[in-house]
């Protein structure tokens, strides 16, 4: 009796707490877009972790089309060494900081000069001010990168899916001038030109320079852009769900051992 | 308090310092032997979750606030460097943000629990009332916060909700509009609005802590309801809050902990959205501007009525309509468990509130306009017309002799009956 009691009680709580998902549900399903490509990631699912030469790639491929569009304000050099990203040595952190010039200053003239990025330095933008990035592309500002991963439903699957989505238009469509045909974005039109193709960017693994790649590793790389505690988010939830699940029987135990008899008939 | 205490101190230091504040005497009396009723099931549970809740949020807002800048330009940048360059700002800010979500899920359960077993019938009435004003202030900091992050969303909702103070022009030519430019600080949505919600977002939470307390101590005069609806009356029925109540709590909160920590370490991001990545833009309007699931019912009243005016005092109306319930309720019985009717109007209330929660997230266009209309109506018919007519007509169930025949059965109360 007690049992059933007790079980019926907890199936009440489970599908009280439940609430939370039902809840979240909509808000979710609320922005239909265009259906995205999902993919099998490294770094889902509770114990996903990124793929380090998938990011070192990924940061290739951003380093060689993306950046000279898009700005990564969020982002330093040193980052790129830190654990739970692509990890770069110390030496390849330099060097991929010191190919970027690095306006400084004012110096003791007053006047501001360039100089050789440090790990310290964010990611140097392509273009000084956004009306600049406009002028520069017809008109349409090309968003900072750092969040992306975060800012869009879908995440990575939509970078993906936005990537590999360029095709032809459907011939009942008319199109904005300076416009492309994407299949991922909403509204179908982007400013933004097929910017992959096989092999325009070089990898220095073995891996096929494919433009499924490219979108693949790029994508990947913005996920940890966006998302860089994510390995240590992941590595301490483990440990913490485990411990507070033997919490929850320990406490359960002690608590029908403290009301044994006193909340049914059997007195 | 009306439960006297029976502390005894155990050492000359406890007696001296008990003489002359008797905090020790308090708590002993209202948090160790507080006598409670035996029969308290699960849903009893969310009270202390809910201080739980409340100490987490004050505790890692602190922290945030010390990293957090409030100014148009750098809040965004500024949230952003806690998730990255802050030592455990990652898991502040995510256990802030999915807070925010667990407080409100503890609050809507504590809240359902309240109207199903009568627990603003007298003599708790004014226990309810404070619990409505911690509603109200809850949704009101949670809002602030929510717009401190500075993303597309917080300064939209920002615009969209102090925009609604406008439709005071409707009544008084100017009013409204005065009030907005008042609150904004300016005559847009900026840096100034920002700073005073980031003061305000600040203060509350401390406001809420001090009717939290008197939340406690009206609900430590009368003592808890429970499940029966009936009165304390034989020794038997109740038990010492320690360790009974200590412990039951305290399963229940390991057990919420599981689903709270689930979502800071693997679904961060499953309740917010994803717009508020985006920096606050003012000259970009999202295409679609949704509140946080916690806001959608009553978002989907307001937009289920035409005029901006009457949309709005439905919003506010569906708050304030909770203060008066205690006397909108005709029945004398406490427990929906033994009143037959008004469980069914109840349970669709449930119901449509889910049902609202899921308009509030669609765009308001066909069919689920005129559900949004029906489901508004209901809302306020639930309190207006159920609540009175059907006390007066229900013919409740027997209710048991005492909480110890509830729960041990008759012969046991029976003993405990001759015993008094």
């Amino acid at each position: 009796m007690s049992f059933s009691m007790t079980r019926m009680r907890a199936a009440g709580l489970a599908a009280a707490l439940g609430l939370a998902a039902v809840l979240a549900v909509p808000a979710q399903a609320a922005e239909h877009g265009p259906e995205l490509k999902e993919l099998d990631w490294s770094f889902s699912g509770p114990f996903g972790m990124y793929d380090r030469a998938q990011l070192q790639r990924g940061y290739q491929v951003y380093k060689t089309i993306c950046a000279n569009c898009h700005s990564m304000n969020l982002m330093s050099y040193r980052n790129l060494g830190e654990p739970g990203g692509p990890e770069f040595s110390e030496g390849d952190v330099k060097t991929l900081a010191s190919q970027a010039q690095v306006t400084d200053g004012p110096n003791d003239q007053g006047d501001m000069f360039k100089r050789p990025g440090r790990p310290s330095d964010r990611f140097v933008a392509p273009f000084a001010n956004p009306q600049m990035a406009r002028a520069a592309n017809g008109g349409a500002l090309p968003p900072d990168l750092s969040v992306m991963a975060k800012a869009r439903e879908g995440g990575p699957d939509y970078i993906y899916s936005l990537l590999t989505g360029y095709g032809e238009k459907p011939d009942d469509m008319q199109m904005a001038p300076g416009m492309h045909y994407n299949e991922a974005f909403p509204g179908h039109q982007i400013a933004m030109l097929p910017p992959l193709a096989d092999g325009v960017v070089p990898y220095t693994d073995d891996t096929p320079k494919t433009l499924d790649n490219y979108a693949k590793d790029v994508a990947a790389f913005l996920m940890w852009t966006a998302e860089p505690k994510l390995e240590e988010r992941h590595k301490l939830g483990t440990r913490v769900m485990v411990f507070l699940f033997v919490f929850a029987i320990i406490m359960y135990l002690a608590k029908k051992a403290v009301w044994k008899g006193k909340h049914h008939k059997a007195i | 308090m009306a439960h006297q205490s029976t502390y005894q101190p155990s050492s000359k230091l406890g007696a001296w310092f008990d003489e002359r504040l008797p905090i020790p005497r308090m708590v002993h009396g209202q948090f160790i032997d507080f006598p409670t009723p035996r029969n308290l099931n699960y849903w009893w549970t969310f009270g202390g979750i809910l201080v739980f809740c409340l100490a987490v949020q004050i505790v890692t807002g602190i922290v945030l606030a010390m990293h957090y800048v409030a100014s148009p330009d750098h809040a965004f940048n500024s949230v952003e460097a806690i998730m990255r360059d802050v030592n455990w700002g990652w898991f502040l800010r995510y256990t802030h943000a999915v807070g925010a979500s667990m407080f409100f899920i503890a609050v809507y359960i504590h809240a359902f629990r309240g109207l199903y077993y009568g627990s603003y019938k007298a003599p708790r009435e004014v226990l309810w009332m404070l619990g409505v004003l911690i509603l109200l202030l809850m949704i009101t900091t949670a809002f602030m916060g929510y717009s401190l992050v500075w993303g597309q969303m917080s300064f939209w909702a920002v615009t969209v909700i102090t925009n609604l103070f406008s439709s005071l022009d409707m009544l008084v030519p100017g009013l409204g509009t005065t009030l907005v430019q008042w609150i904004w600080g300016g005559y847009a949505v900026g840096g100034p609005t920002l700073n005073r919600l980031f003061a305000l977002h600040y203060l509350l939470p401390f406001v809420i802590a001090g009717v939290v307390l008197l939340h406690i101590w009206a609900l430590h005069i009368p003592g808890n309801g429970n499940p029966a609806g009936i009165d304390v009356r034989l020794k038997s029925d109740s038990l010492p809050f320690h360790p009974y109540y200590t412990i039951k709590d305290g399963f229940a909160l390991v057990v919420f902990l599981l689903l709270f920590a689930g979502f800071v370490f693997y679904a961060p991001n499953y309740l917010g959205h994803p717009d508020n990545y985006v920096p606050a833009n003012p000259l970009q309007t999202p295409p679609h501007i949704v509140p946080e699931w916690y806001f959608l019912p009553f978002y989907a009243i307001l937009r289920a009525i035409p005029n901006k005016l009457i949309g709005v005092a439905a919003l506010f109306g569906a708050i304030a309509i909770l203060f008066f319930v205690p006397w909108l309720d005709r029945s004398k019985v406490r427990s929906t468990t033994y009143r037959p009717v008004f469980k069914w109007f109840f349970w669709l209330f449930v119901a449509d509130c889910l049902m609202l929660g899921y308009l509030g997230s669609q765009m308001p266009e066909g069919i689920y306009v005129l559900l949004s209309r029906l489901g508004a109506i209901y809302y306020f018919a639930f309190f207006l017309v159920v609540m009175p007519v059907v006390g007066m007509f229900e013919k409740p169930k027997q209710l048991p002799g005492s909480i110890t025949e509830a729960v041990l059965g008759k012969e046991a109360a029976a003993k405990a009956e001759a015993s008094a």
